[in-house]
């Protein structure tokens, strides 16, 4: 539906990927490890392989946290915008199928977080 | 011989020709072109006389009143100046509230002054008018008097030096400030269900009430004085809510659905700012007064399901979600505070872990939740504190396309989960945290995708830098003073300094 206004009411979105100097946005959560109080945001550049994501960007973001070097790459589940990913660490972002605007969410079995709280 | 005098005008005989009398119906241009926004949102109005106008007031008596209250006013600010009234106050952590009241809520005085000149100035009828008029008068006053109210503290503690600016650019202060946003550019009618019906009327008890008590509670005698003087307008306001939805009810049948809506909407977008106020009960105010869950359950649980059964004969239904609304006042503050608390050294305010007591209390009043999900993660946040480890989130976070809240929230029936939605447009997507806000989005969605998400614009280049101190300066923080946790602030030093003379006096 759209919207009810006075006169035509077409305006350019303000966040279009070519806003991003060659990067596009990845959101990222790490599920049941509420330490880190909201997923967080990425401008990042979709030919970045996936295993850089995994082993440059996400100790950046999440190290802080005493479950992270615990965490088991192997067993862990992801999903990119609501379906099931296998990720292939070797392809790069955009080939893992991530656009502009992507979700990435993660758990890490096992892992429950400060004092079993989910944090 | 002298003319015989005429006879004074009776009350009613006056008001009527101070207010009706001052409208006319326009020859020279048709009434549709002088008066062009107060039908294209769909509201039928057959009969604009039908407007009753309950509080009667004229714009002589209104200056008198109005008057009358800024004496007794500046008289106690001053006072409080002049006695150092600061330093009566419970603690110095009470000031950061009044610092999210300055930078947060003062600038939506202001908006409302200008939202009502503009609303004032388009409806045909002139009940309607008045009061919009007049409403613009008092919200420019709030305003004035908040910022004078405050302003003492100004003087001694830090963060409180650029509210105007701040609100403009701050990541949080984008929440009320997109909020207002939204309601100015809505149509009159929108506006007066956002701004009068759904904030001023079922949702400002909320703000109002446990802000002025914390306030007298703490000590603030400026800011509870401010809030008695406020006090007679809100009451004023609230009507003036009420009056236009039952006016637009009662005109025709075909307003409904179109009422129901803006409830719906506004309902949800009023309580996500109302967290802001959440936190500020449960963790900011060092004698607190009752607690959010509380609150909500008095304010709105209570009062709200007793407008919404009134309303009921117009065919109006208790807003869409607030059954999940009920359900987050269990987790709001918590969940907020701890959003703050992540990402304290980008705000203009302090944040900290509680007193043992503090949380004590905490445990006492959300006995099936707060051991379990918060108290762990407070505990723990503290030992880091306190081993020098202080805990910041150093990424930018996800925000909510629609409220602009960072994506914090979890699912209520599932308080270790995030609550995720998301919307397709024209090729992009859109991510919000709840229903309530996907609802918004996906009905309007040309409005929100010119969202201006504080995130995304500091990662186009928009906000003075790249990285988070260029940002800061260009939020006109005074880095290492303004922000950060409260222990080790300057704030705390000088309170403990002010603390330590008194224990020699």
């Amino acid at each position: 539906m759209s919207v009810t206004s006075i006169g035509k009411y077409e305006f350019e979105p303000l966040d279009k990927v070519e806003n991003f100097h060659g990067n596009q946005l990845t959101y990222i959560n790490w599920e049941q490890h509420l330490l880190f109080c909201a997923p967080v945001c990425l401008p990042l550049p979709p030919e970045m392989p996936f295993a850089a994501l995994v082993q440059e960007v996400l100790p950046g973001v999440y190290n802080k946290h005493p479950d992270f070097e615990k965490i088991d790459w192997d067993a862990v589940k992801w999903t990119l915008d609501g379906a099931d990913l296998t990720p292939d660490l070797g392809k790069s972002l955009a080939d893992n199928g991530l656009g502009h605007k992507s979700l990435i969410r993660f758990w890490t079995p096992g892992l429950e977080g400060i004092a079993g709280s989910h944090s | 011989m002298a003319e015989k005098r005429k006879k004074k005008l009776g009350i009613k005989q006056r008001y009527s020709m101070l207010t009706r009398g001052l409208g006319w119906d326009t020859t020279y241009q048709p009434m549709d072109k002088v008066f062009p926004y107060d039908n294209y949102e769909g509201i039928i109005i057959h009969d604009w006389e039908g407007w009753e106008d309950p509080f009667r007031l004229t714009m002589d008596a209104y200056w008198k009143f109005q008057s009358e209250k800024e004496k007794k006013l500046y008289a106690v600010i001053d006072s409080f100046a002049q006695n150092n009234g600061h330093l009566g106050i419970t603690d110095a952590r009470y000031v950061n509230a009044i610092k999210l009241f300055l930078t947060g809520v003062s600038p939506l005085e202001y908006q409302a002054a200008r939202g009502f000149t503009h609303v004032g100035r388009q409806f045909r009828g002139v009940g309607p008018r008045v009061a919009c008029q007049m409403q613009a008068i008092d919200e420019l006053r709030h305003v004035q008097t908040q910022v004078h109210s405050m302003s003492h503290y100004n003087k001694y503690f830090d963060g409180l030096h650029s509210a105007p600016h701040m609100h403009d650019r701050v990541w949080y202060l984008s929440v009320p400030k997109s909020f207002f946003d939204d309601a100015r550019t809505a149509g009159p009618f929108e506006f007066l269900t956002s701004i009068s019906f759904a904030f001023e009327y079922v949702l400002t008890n909320l703000l109002f009430v446990p802000f002025m008590s914390g306030a007298a509670f703490n000590g603030d005698m400026a800011t509870v004085t401010f809030g008695f003087s406020a006090q007679s307008d809100e009451a004023r306001h609230m009507t003036l809510g009420l009056e236009v939805i039952k006016f637009m009810l009662e005109q025709d049948e075909r307003n409904i659905p179109i009422v129901q809506r803006w409830m719906d909407k506004w309902f949800w977008r009023g309580t996500r700012m109302l967290t802001l106020v959440a936190m500020m009960m449960d963790y900011m105010l060092p004698k607190r007064v009752m607690s959010w869950r509380e609150a909500w359950d008095i304010y709105f649980t209570e009062a709200g399901g007793a407008l919404f059964a009134d309303l009921a004969r117009y065919g109006i239904k208790p807003p869409k979600y607030a059954d999940i609304a009920t359900k987050e006042a269990e987790h709001l503050s918590h969940q907020a505070w701890h959003i703050f608390y992540n990402y304290t050294h980008a705000a203009a305010f302090h944040t900290w872990i509680p007193e043992k007591e503090e949380l004590d209390w905490l445990s006492e009043k959300y006995p099936n939740t707060f051991d379990k999900y918060y108290r762990p993660r407070l505990e723990y946040l503290d030992k880091e504190e306190k081993a020098g480890r202080r805990f910041y989130n150093d990424t930018l976070p996800m925000l909510c396309q629609v409220c602009q809240i960072p994506m914090g929230f979890t699912d209520m029936d599932d308080p270790t989960t995030i609550s995720f939605e998301v919307s397709e447009y024209k090729d992009d997507k859109y991510h919000t945290c709840s229903l309530g806000c996907k609802d918004i989005f996906d009905y309007e969605p040309e409005k929100y995708v010119q969202a201006w998400l504080p995130v995304h614009q500091i990662y186009q280049g928009n906000c003075g830098g790249a990285e988070v101190p260029d940002v800061l300066k260009w939020y006109n923080f005074n880095l290492g003073a303004d922000n950060m946790e409260y222990k080790g602030s300057p704030d705390q030093k000088l309170w403990d300094e002010w603390q330590a003379h008194r224990k020699k006096a």
